[in-house]
């Protein structure tokens, strides 16, 4: 188990502005006080609601946010500062998938040039050679190389997405963040890039961290889950300890949330995501503190990591 | 179930005018509605059931637009209506519910008025009358403060409240019909399973029927009585959603089935379908459309059609009565 990243603190608080001055009269907790560690070859999911902060943790650590506090430790030195990134190359080895593949993709480049760009950033290479690297890519996401010439209003969502874990995989990265590369897909073109991930994460390796609202997807792409809620996690654990024994009233919420399919039991399971609910709401303001945030993480085993509220168990080590 | 029928559409077609020729959308497509039942259309992108949808309330360019067959509503043959004669029934009989609840309101005109526009064209309220309304009808679709929520803008409101005003609007005269297109799509689960609960509360109080548009299997798990699959603008399966569910027939449904991540698939690779749903310019409608996506198995000769195999389950062709996966061959 090597440890690749490490994730101290994190904080990003985003300015309110108001006031004739434009004075900053508050901050919004974007990310506040968020820890945890990635280890190589490992993937980890981070789920929560719009709003919740997990897209700002991906920007962080990707380097395109800036961060108000704490740090992210790779191969030893900070990386949340721009001249630390350059100097050790980070962004050969942290690369990241976006949702939206069509905003994301240059409308004036071709596959060619959009793939072949972040090799032309990190490695030296010469005509023929980066020709066949991009043939390589193209083939690994299950493209033709007649592909290389055309641009990306030609290709499909599917075959976009696709197109963007190419470029992603492109530096041999060690890690990427895939920031709900599925959620505009249909089904069976889901099912096509999620194959894909799966099969390209294990074969080179890579360290995946998966931001989806989507339980179903995040259970069948990673072994580690965080749950987030209004900025902080409120629960931390292996695929098993989320998904069958879930802590925070949050957790529970969002679990019995997921549409089954489950017909026979169709109004039992409406009765008992009424009664999660009913349960959420009644002790919300035990799980939160005064002002609305979750409490600190507590350990309750080795992989599993729960807020609590500090009376209970106070003996925990924080994180 | 088997009530009155609200809505019946018989024998659809929809063909669009693309480039000065009209190519097939929909084809054929014949299905019922009922008082109190919840039709759920799935498919993927480019399988008409959005077309489907905007066939019935009337939203479509007749200039580009060809549509054959009956739709009755009500009594009414809703093809043969004049523009000021739907006009009449649109907002009001009708009501849908859009996917994008941004680009679905005007984002210059204050809530309450965005609701009390379907009242001032479709009521004889008086003004205090309609005030009351757009605030009952917020509190109905579980707006907290729905006197201040009134007076805002649909920029100060999260998705999901947007979602809710939508609904408000949809339901504002209290309509017979509901069409929901993806009406949940862009929302968060706890959300999503919060307006599922209020479109299952708001249908209960009205006898109203509702066709929900989606392609998220999940939800048509919750909420749906009967089923439609839309393949290529056809419906290769129908039926009660338990026999769907349970026991699927057709090999597209089967694949969708299949192609899901569920929470409790443990599975590494998801199943997926091969290719891709044919454009519209390229489809061969005397041919079996779902063929080249399954070529292992015999396709069906010609144009294969839908027949009722058990009371009230329909499946398209005789290919599926072999239809085995790869890896269960």
């Amino acid at each position: 188990m090597t440890v690749l990243m490490e994730i101290k603190d994190l904080k990003v608080h985003y300015p309110i502005r108001s006031g004739f001055w434009n004075r900053i009269t508050d901050y919004v907790y974007a990310a506040d006080g968020i820890s945890f560690t990635i280890e190589a070859g490992k993937t980890y999911g981070l789920v929560g609601e719009s709003g919740s902060g997990k897209s700002t943790i991906g920007k962080a650590i990707v380097g395109l946010e800036k961060i108000t506090g704490g740090e992210i430790i790779y191969n030893g030195e900070d990386v949340s500062k721009p001249s630390v990134r350059n100097k050790m190359k980070y962004n050969k080895d942290v690369q990241m998938i976006f949702q939206d593949s069509l905003s994301s993709l240059n409308p004036k480049k071709t596959i060619y040039q959009i793939i072949a760009e972040p090799i032309r950033n990190f490695d030296k290479m010469d005509k023929e050679s980066e020709k066949q690297r991009v043939i390589e890519l193209l083939d690994i996401v299950g493209l033709s190389k007649n592909a290389m010439y055309q641009y990306p209003h030609q290709f499909s969502g599917g075959q976009r997405q696709r197109i963007g874990i190419a470029r992603a995989i492109a530096t041999n990265p060690k890690l990427i963040i895939a920031d709900e590369p599925v959620s505009a897909l249909d089904l069976s073109i889901q099912a096509q890039v999620l194959n894909f991930m799966k099969r390209i994460q294990k074969e080179l390796g890579i360290s995946f961290l998966f931001i989806s609202h989507d339980l179903g997807v995040v259970r069948h792409m990673t072994e580690n889950i965080a749950i987030m809620h209004l900025g902080r996690f409120v629960e931390l654990g292996t695929r098993e300890d989320i998904y069958n024994n879930p802590q925070h009233i949050y957790t529970k919420r969002l679990l019995s949330a997921i549409p089954q399919i489950d017909i026979a039991n169709r109004e039992a399971n409406k009765a008992k995501r009424a009664q999660v609910e009913a349960e959420y709401q009644e002790k919300r303001s035990h799980f939160y503190d005064k002002d609305g945030l979750a409490y600190p993480m507590h350990q309750i085993s080795d992989t599993h990591w729960v807020s609590t509220p500090p009376t209970q168990n106070s003996e925990g080590t924080g994180k | 179930m088997k009530e009155e029928t609200l809505l019946s559409i018989n024998g659809v077609s929809v063909a669009f005018k693309i480039n000065g020729e009209f190519y097939t959308a929909i084809d054929d497509v014949s299905l019922e509605l009922h008082r109190d039942e919840v039709l759920a259309i799935v498919g993927e992108s480019g399988s008409g059931k959005s077309t489907l949808a905007t066939t019935v309330i009337g939203l479509h360019n007749m200039n580009a637009t060809q549509v054959t067959g009956e739709i009755n509503f009500q009594g009414k043959e809703i093809l043969e209506l004049s523009e000021d004669e739907f006009n009449d029934i649109r907002g009001d009989e009708m009501g849908m519910i859009f996917q994008d609840p941004l680009a679905a309101l005007n984002p210059l005109i204050r809530i309450g008025d965005q609701i009390k526009e379907s009242l001032d064209v479709h009521s004889d309220m008086t003004e205090d009358q309609k005030q009351a309304r757009v605030h009952e009808l917020l509190d109905q679709v579980g707006i907290p403060h729905p006197e201040r929520v009134a007076k805002q803008f649909p920029h100060q409101l999260s998705g999901g409240m947007r979602q809710r005003i939508i609904i408000a609007i949809a339901i504002a005269n209290k309509p017979q019909l509901i069409i929901a297109d993806e009406p949940t799509t862009a929302l968060d689960v706890t959300i999503q399973a919060q307006i599922l609960d209020l479109l299952k509360d708001i249908q209960r109080e009205n006898h109203a029927g509702i066709i929900l548009i989606t392609h998220d299997l999940g939800v048509v798990a919750e909420v749906a009585d009967t089923v439609a699959v839309m393949y290529a603008g056809e419906i290769v399966e129908q039926a009660p959603v338990e026999t769907l569910f349970n026991n699927p027939k057709h090999p597209y449904t089967r694949s969708l089935l299949r192609a899901m991540p569920t929470i409790d698939s443990e599975s590494d690779e998801l199943y997926v379908v091969e290719g891709a749903v044919p454009s519209i310019k390229d489809m061969d409608r005397n041919s079996d459309l779902f063929a080249p996506r399954i070529p292992w198995t015999k396709p069906d000769v010609g144009h294969p059609v839908l027949k009722e195999i058990a009371p009230n389950h329909y499946v398209r062709g005789e290919s599926w009565r072999e239809f085995k996966f790869k890896d269960e061959l």
